[in-house]
């Protein structure tokens, strides 16, 4: 009994990491999976308290916070609430809801899911794309539906061998897209902040200009202050009746408002989408389209990924508890800033 | 004009054929036995006398009743309806099968070599679609892409979130038949980490993945079997209830072959038993009929026979269609000849 109390009592004294909204992956994956001996979880969904209460609280025993894609941003605000953090972990590769200028500031180190996530996505906007344009989804539906029989053959697709790709960001999801396109005797050309220069894909130096010369965009970069609404009319206009998008990036890359217009007006002939401006919200427009592909954001929602993130995210904490390299440190640069508290970076190396 | 057809290399001249003189193109006739493509009926009603069997309730029994059978010199026939021995028995004068699809299991090629029938099928045009399409139903099946699409139409997602689906990445491919499909097939999967095997009447020499002799040695070493091989006396049923268990509960099969090729009622028990992980299915023994007990799984993916039906592939197989009839009917070699 005494052993279980002291038990207990040493993990109240273990360092906090605050989570601020339930994370799905972790109940995907079984709580059990991220108990360590190095820290406990703080969650903060969990108190009666108002959020800044509850932070004040806890303030001097939250060494970390563990964010997640959905979760309320961790701004500056936030941060100042907490000085003792040192570490911020997201478990997405984005990290749009992390206010990388104020952790640069302070020293708080920075640790996203790095590559392991780039299989999974590649693969998941692979299949979108196909499912678009060969109809898989909508097919499948009137199969079982039991329309063959009695309507006859579905109406024809499009064929993907030979269609000219644009890929808008060109990391290690976007690389990964292109390497698999090319097997399908796709040719691959991209926009990014920058020219890659071990690349032989042919550049474009703006998005209008990538659209203009594809068939189809696969949306594949961070979302930024200079990617939020990017993919708008005029680069839907010029991606053209017969093109096609792939959005496996955020949904406030696109203006959805606009690319619904196009897709109810046929100014763009089909669109898959795993990411939306409100998820879980999704324009009504688009359940009545058969040229249109939607995913409930899932495009890294793999067990063979979600162990390997899990080791991720417990291998960053116990190294940073442990004052261990960290297994996967964002090493971004400010080179510049903009009106907002988010900055444009170059990213260097993930690991 | 005297039109005296000239002998094939290496075949017999046909006894049965008539000297025909002073006839264009446009009077020699061709039935085509379903309305498989618009544009190619269209092509044919153009380059040729063309016949529609579907007319006649598709029955050559009734089509006799109404033409004579010896106008007929070509049948362009497909997957639905070829050129069985009824129907070369039907036609006297017919010389030349052109069929709108490249398996010839609905020809009836011993009877055609016996009279002298020249065959064309239409390979090669269509090797990328059906490729395509079995990447896209082995990420359909793997990554749920249409039960998640479903899941949110129906507006699912606000209330939970959609749950794990499987990684395709890196996992091991089984090949029925390394031809064009096959390779094809293989050359894609590659692409996503996948280690490829597979199983084929012999080893290729040039094809650089491990080869099986054995179709049940195949399906135990991979996690997806992809039947790409063509239908014939010996592949019918090759993935039968031994094979399904070998590949296993976390296995899946996907068949972009023919129906036929599959043990369909041990296909459907396996499935609802969770003996087999899960199916991508684009062909079915009785098309359009499909299991009624596939049509509620969430496992499984349904396609209508697809394979090549894109607008782009149709109208190549189609050109290739007229390309081999009037090569056919100028007396020059066919471009795409099975015999």
């Amino acid at each position: 009994m005494a052993e279980s109390t002291d038990c207990h009592k040493a993990q109240q004294d273990f360092p906090k990491v605050l989570i601020l909204k339930p994370i799905p992956f972790i109940n995907l994956v079984g709580e059990q999976y991220f108990a360590s001996n190095k820290f406990t979880f703080l969650e903060a969904y969990d108190s009666s308290l108002p959020l800044h209460q509850f932070l004040s609280t806890h303030s001097p025993s939250i060494k970390a916070i563990l964010s997640s894609v959905g979760a309320p941003p961790i701004t500056a605000d936030i941060l100042h609430l907490l000085p003792e953090v040192g570490l911020v972990v997201t478990t997405s590769v984005g990290l749009n809801q992390v206010d990388l200028l104020e952790c640069r500031r302070r020293g708080i180190k920075v640790a996203n899911a790095g590559s392991i996530f780039s299989d999974d996505v590649a693969d998941f906007a692979v299949g979108l794309l196909i499912d678009v344009l060969r109809k898989v989804s909508a097919s499948d539906g009137y199969v079982r539906k039991g329309l063959w029989a009695t309507k006859g053959d579905y109406p024809l697709g499009s064929k993907l061998g030979g269609k000219r790709i644009g890929i808008v960001g060109l990391g290690n999801i976007g690389f990964a897209v292109a390497k698999r396109l090319e097997a399908f005797r796709c040719s691959i050309s991209y926009n990014s902040r920058k020219r890659k220069p071990h690349v032989s894909y042919p550049f474009y130096e703006s998005v209008c200009e990538l659209a203009a010369n594809c068939d189809v965009l696969v949306i594949c970069c961070e979302l930024t202050d200079q990617t939020h609404h990017m993919i708008n009319k005029e680069v839907l206009s010029a991606l053209g009746k017969e093109g096609v998008i792939v959005n496996i990036g955020r949904g406030a890359i696109i203006n959805e408002k606009e690319m619904v217009q196009c897709l109810v007006q046929g100014e763009i002939a089909g669109a898959g989408l795993d990411v939306f401006e409100n998820e879980p919200d999704v324009p009504l427009e688009l359940f009545a389209m058969d040229n249109v592909v939607l995913s409930p954001h899932v495009a890294v929602f793999t067990p063979e990924s979600f162990l390997d993130l899990r080791d991720l995210v417990v291998g960053n904490l116990e190294a940073f508890f442990s004052n261990k390299p960290l297994l996967s440190k964002f090493r971004g640069l400010v080179i510049g800033l903009s009106n907002s508290s988010y900055c444009r970076l170059v990213f260097l190396t993930f690991f | 004009m005297n039109h005296q057809p000239t002998p094939q290399t290496g075949k017999e001249k046909n006894p049965n054929l008539k000297k025909i003189s002073g006839l264009t193109m446009e009077s020699i006739g061709v039935l085509m036995t379903c309305p498989m493509h618009k544009y190619l009926e269209q092509q044919l009603e153009t380059h040729f006398n063309l016949f529609r069997l579907w007319h006649c309730n598709s029955s050559i029994t009734e089509f006799l009743k109404t033409h004579q059978g010896n106008t007929i010199r070509a049948v362009v026939g497909d997957t639905n309806i070829g050129a069985d021995a009824e129907l070369i028995a039907s036609f006297p004068n017919l010389e030349i099968v052109a069929s709108y699809s490249v398996g010839l299991d609905k020809i009836d090629l011993r009877k055609c070599e016996e009279k002298g029938i020249r065959v064309a099928n239409t390979p090669d045009v269509l090797t990328d679609d059906v490729a395509d399409l079995a990447i896209g139903l082995i990420l359909g099946v793997l990554r749920r892409i249409c039960a998640s699409d479903e899941y949110v139409r129906i507006g699912k997602w606000k209330d939970a979130d959609f749950g794990l689906a499987t990684k395709f990445s890196g996992k091991s491919v089984g090949i029925v038949g390394l031809g064009r499909i096959g390779t094809a097939i293989a050359k894609r999967a590659e692409a996503f980490g996948c280690s490829i095997s597979y199983f084929s009447r012999s080893q290729k020499p040039f094809a650089n993945y491990k080869f099986y002799s054995n179709i049940i040695d195949l399906a135990t070493s991979c996690q997806i079997l992809i039947v790409a091989c063509a239908l014939t006396e010996e592949t019918r049923h090759i993935i039968d209830r031994e094979v399904i268990d070998a590949l296993g509960p976390k296995g899946i099969l996907i068949n972009i072959g023919r129906g036929a090729h599959v043990d369909e009622t041990e296909l459907v028990s396996a499935l609802l038993e969770g003996r087999l992980g899960g199916a991508g299915l684009d062909v079915y023994e009785n098309e359009p009929e499909v299991p009624e007990e596939l049509l509620g799984l969430g496992n499984v993916v349904l396609q209508p026979h697809v394979g090549s039906d894109t607008v782009e592939t149709s109208d190549a197989m189609a050109d290739l269609v007229i390309s081999n009839l009037k090569a056919h009917f100028s007396n020059k070699p066919l471009l795409t000849p099975v015999i």
